[in-house]
């Protein structure tokens, strides 16, 4: 059973600001939600490997080069906020 | 038949015929698109001037005697949430609004290199999080068939510029069913193909493990044209895979005998539609008539597949979804008093609430404590479903099913209850699921006169016996030639 307060310990983690009534009305929604997938519980996994890619992996190595990158420019260009090179922000501490 | 309803094919025979130019293609789409858009609502952006710049360089081209790529000129629109340089892409999401993106997507890139005519972006589901387009963070799309129902999603936008003659064909992206269910809503061909063949650079992700892109068209050899366009490996892309790329079109034969084509039980039982069983049920009579067999398999599993996607999917949003953040691009919240803040209200104020819960829904999958007993569990039962597909294409060459439950349903019919939305992706998500290719064809009305779709699923990478099914019964049938009234 999820709780206000885990809505809230969640929100905070991803870093969203959520009124009272979404903490209300998420908090109802996600216990319907994981409620729904409790059927999961149920089955036995004993043994079973985790699927993470559906295609066998393997490591893409590539040299330690630098390649093809776009110009700082348009790198800053779609920023709220710059200086200069930088994006600026506001204050950290 | 008008210009703006003709395939990609028979423009291109008329364009190499000279009996039409690229820029009377173009502006005959444009002119449609100006009379139905206002109801149609398929459009973020419309790139009407690129376009028609394009179609002038096809017919320069044609008019040199240079040969040109069998898409060239053919207005296509590309789903919003794939970035082209210097158009606005903005996944529907108020918090990417103004995003114009500095490069191509590979896809885009390879569109352009067959000389397409983009005619815009289209509208989405925000994030591709949704199965009717109704969360796009700016408007609704409408189904071309009946403008009071949802085109589907979260490509509706690509699927209803397709239906509604306002592109000939159009790119979409399928994390859960997102090509193929507006695809079946909306009368059009659609796939998804093999995980891994088309590569993702300058998608923006929603759950990597899943999404994958690929063409609405409204025939299947539109379909293999456009998938010979945009497949192949992508060094910029590591999942991209290596596997070389066939000409599909090979696979436009008329024959399938022999075949076997396996109807999982699962997917015929409750929930669904007496009309979607009733068109479902003859299509199997007509690939019986044809040669192919029938046999009825099992994916026992199944119905685990839909908990498995809504807890891998948000798990993957929720930390690919982490970047906006108000710093590098898109929205930033205004009077923020330090950098926490600006994050917290920069998310809250941008992004829709259906994003938000599914942020939340991930994080709480993913946060320590509940790891395990969620997406630890889910990736383990997923392995189990990707062994039922295995097993099931031992003895079966293709699955045959039902796209979704229903035909399109009425807009705001499901937006109160998540989990009544989400049960309309509950046949498309296994595919996504085990990451083989699926393909939704044309196979029927109801007696309302929506579409319905038939699903065609395969191994992984054998994208050509999909081709193959599909063409076979579009040259029995004419539903994939029926217009919508506008």
């Amino acid at each position: 059973m999820i709780k206000k307060s885990d809505v809230e310990h969640v929100a905070l983690l991803a870093r969203l600001e959520l009124s009272d009534n979404e903490k209300e009305v998420y908090t109802r929604q996600l216990n319907d939600i994981l409620g729904h997938f409790e059927s999961l519980q149920k089955l036995d996994t004993t043994g079973v490997e985790p699927t993470a890619h559906v295609l066998s992996l393997f490591n893409v190595f590539r040299e330690d080069k630098v390649d093809r990158h776009l110009p700082l420019e348009k790198v800053l260009a779609n920023c709220p906020d710059r200086d200069e090179d930088c994006f600026r922000v506001p204050k950290i501490v | 038949m008008s210009l703006y309803y003709l395939t990609a094919h028979e423009l291109h025979d008329l364009l190499l015929k000279k009996e039409i130019s690229a820029v009377e293609i173009n502006k005959a789409v444009f002119n449609r698109i100006e009379s139905v858009e206002d109801s149609v609502k398929a459009y973020l952006t419309l790139t009407r001037d690129q376009a028609m710049k394009t179609a002038q360089d096809v017919d320069d081209m044609i008019g040199a005697g240079r040969p040109i790529p069998p898409l060239a000129g053919i207005p296509i629109a590309i789903k919003d949430n794939m970035c082209a340089e210097g158009v606005r892409t903005t996944a529907a999401s108020k918090i990417i609004y103004n995003f114009i993106p500095p490069y191509d997507a590979t896809v885009v890139k390879k569109l352009a290199g067959q000389h397409i005519a983009m005619t815009g972006k289209t509208n989405l589901d925000e994030f591709a999080m949704g199965s009717s387009t109704e969360n796009s963070g700016f408007f609704a799309t409408h189904n071309p068939w009946d403008l009071g129902c949802v085109p589907g999603g979260s490509s509706g936008g690509s699927a209803a510029a397709v239906a509604a003659g306002e592109a000939v064909c159009a790119l979409g992206s399928d994390t859960g069913g997102s090509i193929r269910q507006p695809a079946a809503f909306c009368g059009v061909v659609g796939i998804k193909p093999t995980y891994g063949a088309v590569s993702r650079y300058g998608l923006i992700a929603f759950a990597s493990s899943l999404d994958q892109i690929g063409p609405f068209t409204r025939d299947v050899t539109d379909c293999a044209l456009m998938l010979n366009a945009i497949c192949g490996h992508d060094p910029l892309d590591s999942t991209s895979s290596m596997y070389e790329v066939p000409d599909f079109r090979r696979c436009l034969v008329h024959d399938i005998k022999g075949l076997k084509i396996g109807v999982p039980r699962e997917y015929m039982s409750e929930g669904i539609d007496a009309e979607v069983r009733q068109v479902i049920e003859k299509a199997m009579a007509i690939f019986e008539l044809n040669g192919a067999s029938i046999e009825e398999t099992s994916l026992p599993n199944l119905g685990s597949s839909l908990p498995v996607y809504y807890l891998i999917a948000p798990a993957e949003a929720s930390s690919n979804l982490a970047r906006y953040d108000g710093v590098r691009y898109g929205f930033r919240s205004e009077g923020v008093q330090d950098v926490v803040d600006m994050f917290m209200k920069t998310r809250s104020q941008g992004f829709g609430a259906e994003v938000k819960r599914r942020i939340i829904l991930g994080t709480y999958a993913l946060s320590a404590g509940y790891y395990e007993a969620y997406y630890g569990k889910a990736s383990q039962v997923r392995t189990l479903i990707m062994e039922d597909f295995k097993k099931a294409f031992e003895t079966c060459h293709v699955l045959l099913a039902p796209v979704a439950p229903t035909p399109a349903f009425k807009i705001g019919e499901n937006t109160d209850d998540p989990l009544t939305m989400y049960l309309s992706d509950i046949f498309t998500i296994p595919a996504n699921l085990a990451g083989i290719p699926g393909m939704s064809v044309p196979c029927g009305f109801s007696s309302k006169g929506l579409p319905i779709g038939l699903q065609l699923m395969a191994r992984h990478f054998d994208e050509d016996t999909l081709f193959k099914v599909g063409y076979n019964f579009e040259q029995v049938s004419d539903f994939h030639d029926k217009k919508p009234t506008l």
